[in-house]
C-alpha cells in the first residue's frame, strides 16, 4: 500500500490543493493497488483509461483555479449504478454485455463534482445477499482475516466489493446501495463507515432496481468525515425520481464535528439477541459510554415490533423484486437463450440468467403476490411495516434524537460457511439493519473495535428522517473514541 | 402454509423461469423455509392498521405535460440481443 492510497478524502482535497501530488499521480497509485489486489475480486471491471482522463481534467481544473468539491478523488462504483458506456450488470449474468447509454443521477452528481471513476465494484447479484457470494463474478474476499488464520472471510453484502475496496485502499471511497442492510453490514464486516441515508435523499434514477420502496444509495468510506463529504455530492432533489425528496442538501461535513452534547440517545432492548458474541455486547456498552462521556443522555427505549421487521421484509422485498425483475425477458437487453416460442425464450433466458438466490426471491415474490395470497402476505406485511415505523415515531416524539444499536449480530464469517445453511440463517445477518429500511430512516455503521479474533465489529446509529447530520456527529464521536481500523495488506505481493 | 412441488412449478411458470424437477425440489424446501419464517407475522394484531404506501410522506410529483425525451430509438435498441434497424426481434408470437 503506497502512502497516497492511505489518504482520506479530506487529506486528498488538501494535498491536491497544496500541490503535494497531482490527481493523475493519485489515480495511478490506486490503479497500481488495484492491480496487486486481484485476489480480493473487489472490482468486476477496471476503467483505467477513463480514470486517467478524468484525473488529467482534475489537474487542469486545479491549475486553472476552478476546483470542484470532489476534484480528483478516485472512487469505486457499485455495479448496480448505470455508468454510460461502462459495464453495468448488477453482477448478474442476465444483463450480459449491458452498457447503458445514460448515467445514473448519483454517479452523474459525483462526476459533476470532479470525482474520478476507477471501475465497477462486485456485489451480490441484484443486491440480493449478505455475503457477496451470489455474484455471477464470484465472491469478494474480505481484506480482514482472523488472527493466525489464512481462511478467506466474506466482506458482507450486498455492497461487498465496495466495502472490501474501501477497506483495502483500492479507492478513496465507494458508492453502495442499501435495501435491507447492504451498505451497513459490509461496512461493519470490513471496519469502515457505511451510511444509508433517508429514503428519497439520493435519487434512485439509473440504479438497477431491487425493491423500490426500500432501495437507497449511500457512501462507504474510511472516515465519518469522508462519508459526509461523499453524501453531500451524491444526494440531490431529482425530477427524474418521483420519490426523491424536494429538500436542499445540507453541508454534512459541517455537522461532523458538532458533537453529541445535550442529545438523547436511545438504547432499544429488542436489539439484544441470543448468540451475540460477547465482544459485540461489550462494544455496544462501550459505545454508550463514549456517547455519554461526550455529553449525550442515554435512555432505554423499546421498539416492540423489531422482531417482525425481517419477516415482513422477506415478503415486501421479494414481492417488489419479482415485479422489478420482470423486465429481464431477453428482448430489450442482456442475455437471450432460444426457445420454441416466445414464452420458452423468456423461461430459458431467465433460468440461465438468474442465479439461485435471485430465483428463490422472485419465486417467493411471485407466490405472495399471486391470486388469493395477496392479503395474507403482502397486505399484512405492509401493515406490520406501518407498526414498525410507528415504533420509531413514538420514540423520536418522546425526545430521542438517535438510536444506538449493534450493526450486525456477528463479525465476518467464512466464505462458503453458510453454503449448507437454510436461506433464513443468511437473512438473519440483517436483523439490526432491516428495520431502518422498513421505516425509511437514515442509519450509519461505524467501526467500534475488534473481536478477540481480530475482526472488526460495528455500531449503528439510527436517526430521524432527513437528520443525517446528527448521525454524522454521533458517528464522529464514536470514531474519535474507538479509533480507525485497517487490515494487514496480505493480498499485496 | 406450505407449498408442494407442483405449486413451485406453477409459480415458476408465472415468473417465467424454467425449472428442472431437481431445481423445483430444492426450491420447494427453500420456499417452505421462507414461508415458515414469515408466518410469525400472524402473531401481530393489525386490526385497524393502514398498510404502508410510502415511508416518507410526500406528494406525488407532477410535471408539465410536455415532451421531455425521445428521438433516441438507436440508443434504445443498442443493447438488444436481437434487433433489426430500430425494431426488437422476438420469436414468432402470432401464427
Amino acid at each position: 500500500m503506497s502512502d497516497l492510497t492511505a489518504l482520506t478524502i479530506a487529506e486528498i482535497r488538501d494535498g491536491l490543493a497544496g500541490g503535494k501530488f497531482s490527481a493523475v499521480e493519485l489515480t495511478r497509485a490506486f490503479l497500481t493497488a488495484m492491480d496487486k489486489a486481484r485476489a480480493l475480486n473487489a472490482y468486476i471491471v477496471e476503467t483505467p483509461e477513463k480514470a486517467l482522463a478524468m484525473a488529467a481534467e482534475s489537474d487542469r481544473r486545479i491549475a486553472a483555479g476552478t476546483t470542484r468539491r470532489l476534484e480528483g478523488v478516485p472512487l469505486g462504483i457499485k455495479d448496480l449504478f448505470c455508468t454510460e458506456g461502462v459495464h453495468t450488470q448488477a453482477a448478474s449474468h442476465i444483463l450480459d454485455a449491458f452498457k447503458p447509454t445514460y448515467e445514473s443521477t448519483v454517479t452523474a452528481n459525483l462526476w459533476a463534482d470532479g470525482a474520478v471513476m476507477l471501475g465497477k465494484l462486485n456485489m451480490d447479484e441484484f443486491a440480493m445477499g449478505s455475503s457477496n457470494e451470489t455474484s455471477y463474478y464470484g465472491p469478494v474476499i474480505n481484506p480482514w482475516r482472523s488472527l493466525g488464520s489464512n481462511a478467506a472471510l466474506v466482506p458482507g453484502g450486498s455492497s461487498g466489493g465496495s466495502a472490501a475496496a474501501v477497506a483495502a485502499h483500492l479507492c478513496a471511497g465507494a458508492t453502495g446501495t442499501d435495501t435491507g442492510g447492504s451498505i451497513r453490514q459490509p461496512a461493519a464486516f470490513t471496519g469502515i463507515i457505511g451510511m444509508k441515508p433517508t429514503y428519497g435523499r439520493c435519487s434512485r434514477w439509473g440504479i438497477v432496481a431491487f425493491a423500490s420502496s426500500l432501495d437507497q444509495a449511500g457512501p462507504l468510506a474510511r472516515t465519518v468525515r469522508d462519508a459526509a463529504i461523499l453524501l453531500r455530492s451524491m444526494a440531490s432533489a431529482d425530477p427524474k425520481d418521483t420519490t426523491s425528496a424536494e429538500l436542499p442538501v445540507p453541508d454534512y461535513e459541517a455537522a461532523v464535528g458538532r458533537g453529541v452534547k445535550g442529545l438523547t440517545i436511545g438504547i432499544p432492548k429488542e436489539y439484544r439477541v441470543d448468540g451475540m458474541p460477547p465482544e459485540a455486547e461489550a462494544l455496544w456498552e462501550a459505545g454508550k459510554g463514549w456517547l455519554a462521556a461526550a455529553g449525550a443522555r442515554i435512555v432505554d427505549i423499546s421498539l416492540p415490533h423489531t422482531k417482525y421487521a425481517l419477516p415482513a421484509y422477506y415478503i415486501v422485498a421479494p414481492a417488489e423484486a419479482s415485479s422489478n425483475l420482470a423486465r429481464y425477458d431477453g428482448v430489450r437487453y442482456g442475455l437471450r437463450l432460444p426457445g420454441d416460442d416466445v414464452i420458452a425464450m423468456y423461461e430459458n433466458t431467465r433460468s440461465a440468467g438468474f442465479g439461485k438466490e435471485v430465483k428463490r426471491r422472485v419465486l417467493v415474490g411471485t407466490y405472495v403476490l399471486s391470486a388469493g395470497y395477496y392479503d395474507a402476505y403482502y397486505l399484512r406485511a405492509q401493515k406490520v411495516r406501518t407498526l414498525i415505523k410507528r415504533d420509531f415515531e413514538t420514540v423520536f416524539a418522546s425526545g430521542v434524537d438517535a438510536i444506538l444499536t449493534p450493526a450486525t449480530p456477528t463479525a465476518a464469517f467464512g466464505v462458503e460457511a453458510m453454503a449448507l445453511a437454510s436461506p433464513i440463517e443468511m437473512y438473519l445477518n440483517d436483523v439490526f439493519t432491516v428495520t431502518v429500511n422498513m421505516a425509511g430512516l437514515p442509519g450509519i455503521a461505524v467501526p467500534a473495535g475488534l473481536t478477540g479474533d481480530g475482526l472488526p465489529v460495528g455500531l449503528q446509529l439510527i436517526g430521524k428522517p432527513f437528520d443525517e447530520e446528527t448521525l454524522f456527529a454521533g458517528a464522529q464521536t464514536i470514531e474519535d473514541a474507538a479509533g480507525r481500523f485497517s487490515p494487514e495488506p496480505w493480498w499485496s505481493p | 402454509m406450505s407449498v408442494d412441488k407442483d405449486t413451485v412449478k406453477r409459480v415458476a411458470r408465472l415468473a417465467r423461469i424454467a425449472v428442472s424437477d431437481e431445481e423445483a425440489e430444492a426450491l420447494r424446501g427453500d420456499l417452505n423455509a421462507i414461508l415458515g419464517f414469515v408466518e410469525q407475522l400472524n402473531e401481530v394484531d393489525v386490526t385497524g392498521v393502514e398498510p404502508m404506501t410510502a415511508v416518507v410522506p410526500m406528494k406525488m410529483k407532477q410535471r408539465d405535460d410536455v415532451v421531455t425525451d425521445g428521438g433516441i430509438a438507436d440508443d434504445i435498441v443498442v443493447n438488444a440481443p436481437a434487433a433489426e434497424g430500430t425494431l426488437f426481434q422476438v420469436p414468432k408470437v402470432i401464427e
